[in-house]
């Protein structure tokens, strides 16, 4: 069952692997948005996960302390961009692209001895004999317990935002911080908490990039992917089921370039590369040219910064 | 009825460069509705806000049911029986009613449940309401009923109010007004924010006048006149603006006629406008009502360029304008000051100065070979300070350092001393005290008196029923046909602003 050298059960299941960074990473940045903050470091974030998590599986031998160790050093990192912006009332936008560059930086530092080095392996869940089915089983039940997780958490992230009071009071304070305020809910400590998550979420989806993906320790392992998170975040419409739509749909077109270009097909290779970045872009221009942003579901205090005396 | 519920025994809090509130002391009955009086900027929101939890008090004390009372959060004054409707800043427009309720509430049942009680206890009340609907497409009206009931519906022992009725027509204030009056009947103290006399003497029981954060005085409104009330909050007597008999100028096209004009609204769940039509002679003023979100700041945007028609919708002395930008409708003579001003009609983080030279660069000619000439724009931007007695240490500060009244003062003497033709103004005396407004609105007379056709938008029935020589009406995005301001009684307004709102469900009996 190959097209054109490919098939299509192997190509879904590697979709479902390659998505699994961005998706990470998107969900993350949701929340954050969600409660009207603006944080461009996802990048720099993935990447400090990618490193931390990459040392912390090495030394201790554990790919799930190895996870552990990602989330808990881009969460460290993103703390960085919560005091400068919420604490001290920083500009967001220019924090975050400061973290990204802060972020690469460091993490190739901290890299230095690790080049070359191969991870503990991560195992995959063991289903038995489900793994077995034919294409079902392949495209299922074949992976590593992150792939399961990274839909549990979309899965979460939507239970909470719309059926539970935590994330009723999360989008409140993304849509009208001084409206929050007046009811006496604590808007800056409740966004350097997402800003926490996002960091975390960020920072899984970079370890997975250096302990599964790839897996070894490069500079500059992330390759943009933060920036596609980023996309995905505005692309999805602020909804969590939509991330998971928009990171399979360039999980999916960066998998199925590689395939095509190892296929030999006739596309010049470069085509194929800024294929995603492309159709991100049209999906942009479609969806802001409707009723303007409320129509973009965009949470109304995004990106403003928050000053309790007013 | 004689038990006391709160009473505030000295109660002072200063701020850097002023002093809200000094040594204020009042109390209030179980079921008692009590008037809190002052002008913008007399202590009044201070007040409140600590009395809700929002501020903490430097010294003075606080006793609800006898008990010391000292909240230190909003939740802590809920709990305690305290519940605040709030003048704005406090709904969510992209959620709907009944989230918007439940973040108001300390244990809110499950959603079912809620919008449940939401649509019994509104019905109850006489305030019909959806809970399923976006808060964003709700009237102003509408939006405070989600206020009140978000409030009701924690039994409150004690309902304070923010200036309820800024944003309403006089037929939705009888509604509230009788659900007000039915709350006091159950035993819930009202505590009455407003400076509209009026309103007091028809609702109150009792009122507690505030000046530069001091109380100067207690009263029965009932017993004591509008204007003895007006006296005591403002501690001048006041005259109302002088008109001289208009002078016929004799043209044959109108300063400003508007036909058919339709746009689409650039705001955000802003109301588009619909098939506009009127015209303003030299010389006349035209005032424009409606509740706010009744397409005022759309109409604004259409006058002033901001926002473009085709072109024979708006028309000047005759030649067509729909469909050219602010500054050449400045050139012929066009001044506009919008409702924001912090952010629409002022950059706020820019001086006094260079604010004046934003709008006034091309009337003032404010420019030298395409340099800005500083020194004028510096001397009028002070000659503007000086004539509209707008208090600041200097006009190198910015303007978000200015007090919004004062703010206001500068802002509309910016526009008012450009030699205008056409003037088109946004709730004139919005947040200034009752002598900066009877200026400004004097100042609105003269210009009209000098020969500029003045279009005046305002919610403030007072303004434009002492400015305008004809009176409309703005509702959904439609005008009403124009009437002479003269004869006109409060009923014939309410209607022409749309009556109630479709809350004719409201009150039987």
């Amino acid at each position: 069952m190959d097209f054109g050298g490919i098939n299509p059960a192997v190509l879904v299941a590697s979709l479902m692997v390659a998505s699994v960074p961005i998706m990470l990473a998107a969900i993350g940045e949701l929340v954050v948005e969600k409660a009207g903050v603006l944080n461009l470091g996802v990048e720099g974030m993935m990447i400090m996960g990618a490193i931390c998590g990459f040392i912390t599986a090495v030394q201790t031998g554990s790919p799930f302390l190895g996870f552990v160790g990602g989330a808990v050093g881009a969460a460290g990192l993103s703390l960085v961009f919560a005091v400068l912006t919420q604490v001290l009332q920083a500009n967001q936008v220019a924090t975050g692209l400061a973290l990204t560059l802060f972020g690469l930086g460091l993490s190739s530092l901290m890299g230095q001895g690790y080049v070359g080095i191969k991870p503990p392996l991560t195992s995959q869940v063991p289903f038995g004999p489900l793994a077995d089915l034919p294409v079902l089983g392949r495209i299922l039940f074949n992976h590593d317990p992150m792939v399961y997780l990274s839909i549990i958490i979309i899965a979460a992230v939507w239970a909470v935002l719309k059926f539970s009071r935590m994330g009723l009071v999360l989008r409140a304070v993304g849509e009208s911080h001084d409206a929050a305020h007046a009811l006496g809910y604590k808007v800056t400590r409740i966004r350097i908490l997402a800003i926490l998550f996002g960091g975390a979420m960020a920072g899984l989806g970079g370890a997975y990039l250096s302990l599964v993906r790839v897996p070894q320790w490069t500079d500059g392992i992330t390759a943009g992917a933060g920036w596609i998170a980023l996309a995905i975040v505005v692309f999805a419409s602020w909804k969590p089921w939509r991330v998971l739509i928009g990171a399979y749909l360039f999980g999916g077109i960066s998998v199925l370039q590689l395939n095509l270009q190892a296929a030999g097909a006739r596309i010049p290779v470069e085509y194929l590369s800024m294929s995603p970045y492309v159709i991100t872009i049209i999906v942009l221009v479609i969806m802001s040219s409707g009723k303007g942003r409320a129509s973009m579901n965009a949470p109304a205090a995004l990106g403003q910064n928050f000053h309790a005396s007013r | 009825m004689t038990t006391e519920l709160l009473r505030i025994d000295g109660v002072t809090k200063a701020y850097p460069g002023v002093v809200a509130n000094s040594d204020v002391s009042f109390a209030i009955s179980k079921g008692e509705i009590h008037a809190l009086l002052g002008e913008n900027g007399a202590g009044k929101s201070t007040l409140v806000k600590m009395i809700y939890g929002l501020v903490k008090p430097d010294s003075g004390s606080m006793a609800l049911h006898g008990q010391p009372y000292a909240p230190a959060r909003p939740s802590a004054a809920r709990n305690s029986g305290v519940a605040m409707v709030f003048q704005h800043f406090s709904l969510f427009e992209a959620l709907n009613v009944a989230e918007n309720v439940a973040l108001g509430m300390e244990n809110p049942p499950p959603m079912r449940t809620l919008a449940e009680k939401i649509s019994a206890v509104s019905t109850e009340y006489g305030l019909p309401l959806d809970p399923t609907r976006r808060v964003g497409d709700l009237s102003a009206g509408e939006r405070q009923r989600v206020e009140i009931v978000r409030c009701l519906l924690q039994d409150p022992k004690l309902l304070i109010m923010d200036e309820p009725t800024s944003v309403l027509t006089p037929q939705e204030v009888d509604i509230l007004f009788q659900t007000l009056r039915q709350l006091s009947a159950e035993g819930t103290a009202i505590l009455y924010i407003s400076h509209k006399l009026e309103e007091i003497r028809a609702l109150c029981d009792e009122a507690t006048i505030l000046r530069r954060g001091k109380v100067v005085g207690t009263c029965t409104p009932r017993d004591v006149s509008a204007r003895d009330m007006a006296e005591m909050m403002v501690g001048a007597v006041l005259t109302p603006p002088a008109r001289s008999a208009r002078k016929d100028w004799g043209d044959a096209h109108a300063a400003l006629e508007v036909t058919g004009l339709s746009a689409a609204s650039p705001i955000p769940f802003g109301t588009s406008l619909k098939d506009i039509t009127f015209s303003v002679q030299r010389g006349e003023v035209l005032g424009i009502a409606g509740v706010a979100g009744n397409g005022q700041d759309e109409l604004l945007l259409a006058l002033s360029g901001e926002l473009r028609s085709a072109p024979e919708m708006v028309k000047c002395f005759g030649s067509p304008i729909g469909d050219t930008p602010p500054n050449a409708r400045r050139a012929l003579g066009f001044v506009a000051a919008p409702e924001d001003r912090l952010g629409h009609a002022a950059a706020p983080d820019m001086s006094l100065v260079e604010n004046a030279f934003l709008s006034g660069a091309v009337r003032k000619t404010l420019t030298r070979n395409g340099f800005i000439d500083w020194s004028k724009t510096k001397r009028w931007a002070e000659e503007v300070v000086a004539q509209y007695d707008v208090r600041t240490p200097g006009t190198w500060v910015a303007a978000r350092a200015l007090s919004g009244g004062n703010l206001q003062k500068f802002l509309i003497g910016r526009e008012l001393s450009q030699a205008p033709e056409v003037v088109i103004i946004n709730q004139p005396t919005w947040g200034v005290d009752a002598a900066a407004a009877a200026f400004i609105r004097q100042e609105i007379l003269d210009r009209a008196q000098d020969g500029a056709a003045v279009v005046v938008i305002s919610q403030d029935l007072d303004d434009l029923l002492e400015v305008s020589d004809r009176f409309a009406a703005l509702n959904e995005g439609r005008l009403t046909p124009a009437r002479p301001t003269e004869g006109l009684t409060v009923d014939e307004i309410g209607l022409m602003m749309g009556g109630a709102h479709g809350m004719e469900v409201a009150h039987h009996g």
